[in-house]
């Protein structure tokens, strides 16, 4: 894999005294979607703003496109784009405008075809006239989109792209995502919707307290980690976990109305389980009236992660 | 070789320009019509009852050049502030920092733009002195040239300042409290030869007094002081300011975190 953002030792303490990154190292490969997972103040927005230069890092180095960032700026930001978590920009302006500026900021020649693809592409062509002030937050955040791609940066950064954003537009956003990295773009997101990074995501990054925790691709995180849990209603209560059933990992709960299973790999392994536990069941007798099976989430395990982490 | 990165330049120029114009009659129509009532007041009113002038000339056709200087210097400033300003104040200077543009792409583009407007209105003012009290312009040249530094100058300040302040009390703060009287005492209205001793001496450390003299000389060939003082002491203004924006983007002051 090929390495298109590598972050070394990166620590910044800010003039307050309070330090947002404590030796942050990070590899990005491209052509990849990374999620950087993280609490409020965890350090996800300083690191992406000492990768943009809107941060200036106390020590450490950012080597992006195999080059240092600090001394080829000029060259290495032109093929950056942001998207900052804030509705930040001139609200008086037009959607063409701000899109264009973009562009012309960045040093690259009007496109107007470009331009008006960005915008069909994010449902803005339509209100390509309209002052950004009189869209919905959606559209004002695809606006953002639009200005960040309209550089055609090869790494994008998305902080908390979909915040505020209904479930349907967030679904058409992680599609417009996934088109872009179809073309070639790594993209590096952070998002308090951990469903957003479990659906898109090709690794994980947990950060907290500005230093990072653990870095795993979303699959085998999942296996790793992921476990499914099935809540089991039974007729009769138990007094303890029948000898036949000792294979299972059980336990009980509801006063032995209820039998709980947990295991499998999040990835459906512990479905095929539960279905002959419940043979296994009807075989000895145990009768019951319920099964609430669920796979545990990126979430839970962000959680867990974070709990032991805290512990 | 030094980089630059002329288009964007150009980009940050043409909408800052389109700015200034989308906000018309605050930027052009406001200090025009304050100017055209300083004229009527000291220049057609007061004016025709001073028979003898001021320094040998009309006293409308003498305040000219001080009331063209009182806008420059107030709008430079107010342009060349809020310019950087509201993109910080919306946050929506992260694209400028994040972009591959440097200290000069910023300065020529946003202090650029500032002194375009500046220009836009030295002209609509002098065209409207005309309607009100004649005057000629003994070095047009001189002129044109000793506004443009002005405009950049105070521009350049207005930048300073709109990277300085945090609040928009402090951006209003600086051109109320020390622009205006600086440029009132500078000679805007009088020649600074009718002040009386020890006055006229401190009115000599007010650097307003030299720009006022030295476009009064692109007027009337005449000023209180050598025109070579007044173009060095403008261009060692220009040259501090633009020594301070360097520091502030070298070190990021005010702008990153």
């Amino acid at each position: 894999m090929e390495p298109i953002l590598e972050i070394s030792g990166l620590t910044k303490t800010y003039a307050g005294g309070f330090t947002a990154l404590q030796g942050v190292d990070l590899t990005i490969n491209k052509g990849e979607i990374f999620a950087l997972l993280g609490p409020n103040g965890a350090g996800k927005t300083t690191l992406i703003g000492a990768v943009c230069g809107l941060v200036r890092p106390s020590s450490g180095t950012m080597r992006v496109f195999g080059e240092d960032i600090t001394r080829n700026w000029r060259s290495l930001r032109a093929r950056i784009g942001l998207v900052p978590q804030e509705l930040a920009t001139d609200m008086f302006e037009t959607v063409l405008h701000t899109v264009n500026y973009s562009r012309g900021l960045f040093g690259l020649a009007p496109d107007p075809a470009r331009i008006e693809e960005i915008l069909r592409a994010l449902s803005l062509w339509d209100k390509r006239k309209a002052q950004i002030r009189a869209l919905s937050g959606g559209m004002k955040r695809r606006v953002l989109i639009a200005k960040a791609l309209a550089h055609e940066p090869d790494l994008l950064f998305l902080d908390e792209p979909t915040a505020g954003v209904d479930v349907e537009l967030r679904r058409d956003m992680w599609a417009q995502i996934a088109k872009l990295r179809d073309r070639g773009t790594t993209i590096i997101l952070t998002t308090h919707y951990i469903e957003e990074a479990e659906e898109m995501a090709d690794r994980v990054g947990i950060i907290q307290a500005g230093s990072i925790r653990m870095v795993e691709e979303t699959r085998s995180l999942m296996k790793r980690l992921g476990r499914t849990e099935a809540h089991i209603g039974l007729v009769t209560p138990l007094a303890c976990i029948p000898e036949v059933l000792a294979g299972y990992n059980l336990s009980l709960a509801q006063g032995g109305h209820e039998l709980l299973y947990r295991g499998g790999d999040g990835y459906g392994g512990g479905k095929a389980e539960v279905a002959q536990l419940t043979k296994d069941l009807v075989a000895n007798g145990i009768d019951y009236t319920s099964i609430d099976i669920r796979e545990s989430s990126l979430e839970d395990i962000f959680v867990d992660l974070l709990e032991g982490a805290a512990a | 070789m030094i980089a630059f990165n002329a288009r964007s330049t150009w980009t940050i120029y043409k909408r800052e320009v389109l700015r200034a114009l989308r906000t018309a009659m605050q930027s052009i129509l406001a200090p025009v019509l304050t100017t055209v009532l300083y004229f009527i007041v000291f220049g057609a009113a007061i004016g025709s009852k001073m028979d003898s002038g001021m320094a040998g000339v009309n006293y409308g056709a003498f305040i000219v050049p001080g009331l063209l200087l009182l806008t420059l210097l107030s709008e430079s400033t107010s342009n060349g502030s809020f310019g950087i300003y509201m993109p910080r104040f919306t946050g929506a200077i992260y694209e400028l920092l994040s972009a591959p543009v440097g200290v000069a792409e910023t300065l020529i583009g946003f202090v650029g733009a500032a002194a375009t407007k500046s220009l836009i209105l030295a002209a609509i003012i002098l065209i409207t002195a005309t309607f009100f009290v004649d005057y000629t312009i003994a070095h047009p040249f001189y002129a044109l040239g000793f506004i443009l530094l002005v405009s950049a100058s105070f521009s350049l300040l207005g930048f300073i300042l709109g990277i300085w302040a945090d609040s928009f009390e402090k951006l209003g703060i600086v051109p109320v409290l020390f622009m205006v009287p600086l440029t009132f005492l500078g000679g805007t209205f009088y020649s600074i030869d009718l002040l009386p001793e020890p006055w006229r001496s401190v009115a000599m450390a007010n650097p307003v007094v030299y720009l006022v003299n030295g476009l009064r000389w692109c007027f009337y060939g005449s000023s209180d002081f050598p025109i070579g003082l007044s173009l060095g002491m403008t261009l060692g203004f220009l040259v501090l300011c633009v020594a301070i924006v360097a520091w502030i983007f070298r070190t990021g002051w005010r702008l990153r975190a």
